[in-house]
């Protein structure tokens, strides 16, 4: 059986998509799964630094697609979990190399030699979009709790239904709790509320998340980091698993407490 | 009346404020129509309704509800009766 192809999504530019491909592709990995990322940010490479594997990049996607390598030897394993391998942007090219009908090609052949395939999609709704989400069976939109993020999140999921393309699910990343306490930030709640979309995980705000990109070590990898933990939630969510929201159920069991003091939206 | 609501748009968290500004731009951007492009909108549809009822042109209001991402657009607009106008001591 094929594996499910995933498009990580967003319309506005660094909210931390690649940072989610890095951590959900890893966080897969590690719970044993045949994981391939594609790096569809054409011109713009990147998710091979998130990763750490930048000094192995020897051919990219469009190498293969115009037929100068295999698909093989353009992946590269993953040097701590080798049922991870990338597949990275070319770096020197523009996104009109590659063709909607090249991506969709691409991925399913990837999806034959793994469980999950990943794939990081430029920012924008134009053209890199359209060839990123084609393939997907489901695309994950990651926004953060900013009127901009959610106003450009809503706009993807929009065009994705009126596609009729594939379903898609919310990741809040930089989710900061302590300043949805004092009200000086969006709640998931009302995210949801106003998306009217399926959330599937809140990464809250991290230091450790820099930290880890400066290392080219996804801070999925970080058994401390509350960011680490959720992104390896989400990874748990996607093979299946039936997990609680963490940041969620800490507002459940505060408001059990201390009753809602949180004003309902009109 | 404005300086109550002024005291109220001091004490409204900047969290309201955000999801009040985001359910707005959502609703236009959804219904695929700019903000002041309603307001023609209303003043259009006064002057058809006008063309048949006596209506209150002030008092029309003209919006957006949003429900689990369906649209609807909500036109109230007041019409006057005879009861109405002698409310309002125009007989």
């Amino acid at each position: 059986m094929p594996g499910k192809i995933i498009t990580v999504s967003s319309g506005k530019g660094g909210v931390g998509k690649t940072t989610t491909t890095a951590n959900l592709s890893i966080a897969l990995a590690m719970l044993g799964y045949r994981v391939t990322c594609i790096d569809a940010d054409i011109g713009l490479r990147n998710l091979d630094v998130m990763l750490g594997l930048e000094s192995h990049v020897y051919y990219d996607i469009i190498n293969y697609v115009e037929g100068h390598c295999r698909l093989r030897q353009a992946m590269i394993r993953d040097t701590r979990y080798p049922e991870l391998s990338l597949l990275p942007a070319a770096q020197t090219r523009g996104k009109e190399a590659l063709k909607v009908e090249d991506m969709v090609r691409v991925a399913h052949e990837a999806a034959e030699m793994a469980q999950f395939v990943i794939i990081d999609s430029p920012a924008g709704i134009e053209h890199g979009f359209r060839y990123a989400t084609a393939p997907a069976d489901l695309v994950l939109v990651v926004t953060n709790p900013e009127v901009t993020a959610l106003r450009d999140a809503d706009r993807v999921i929009g065009l994705l239904e009126a596609d009729g393309y594939a379903p898609a699910q919310l990741i809040l990343n930089r989710y900061n709790p302590e300043l949805v306490r004092k009200n000086g930030m969006l709640s998931a709640e009302t995210v949801v509320d106003l998306l009217a979309v399926d959330l599937i995980g809140i990464v809250p705000e991290d230091s450790k998340v820099l930290a880890a990109s400066n290392q080219g070590q996804p801070v999925a990898l970080d058994d401390r980091s509350a960011a680490g933990r959720a992104f390896r939630d989400i990874a748990r969510r996607l093979s299946g698993e039936d997990v609680p929201i963490e940041a969620l159920q800490e507002r459940k069991f505060l408001r059990k407490l201390f009753g809602s003091r949180r004003k309902e939206l009109a | 009346m404005k300086l109550f609501d002024l005291f109220r748009r001091r004490s409204s968290s900047t969290q309201d404020i955000a999801a009040e500004r985001l359910r707005l731009v959502l609703t236009h951007d959804r219904a695929n129509i700019a903000p002041g492009m309603l307001e023609v909108l209303k003043d259009e549809i006064i002057a058809v309704i006008s063309k048949h009822l006596d209506i209150d042109a002030d008092k029309v209001v003209v919006n957006f509800t949003e429900d689990n991402r369906e649209t609807r657009l909500m036109a109230d607009i007041p019409v006057h009766t005879a009861r109405s106008r002698r409310a309002e001591g125009k007989v």
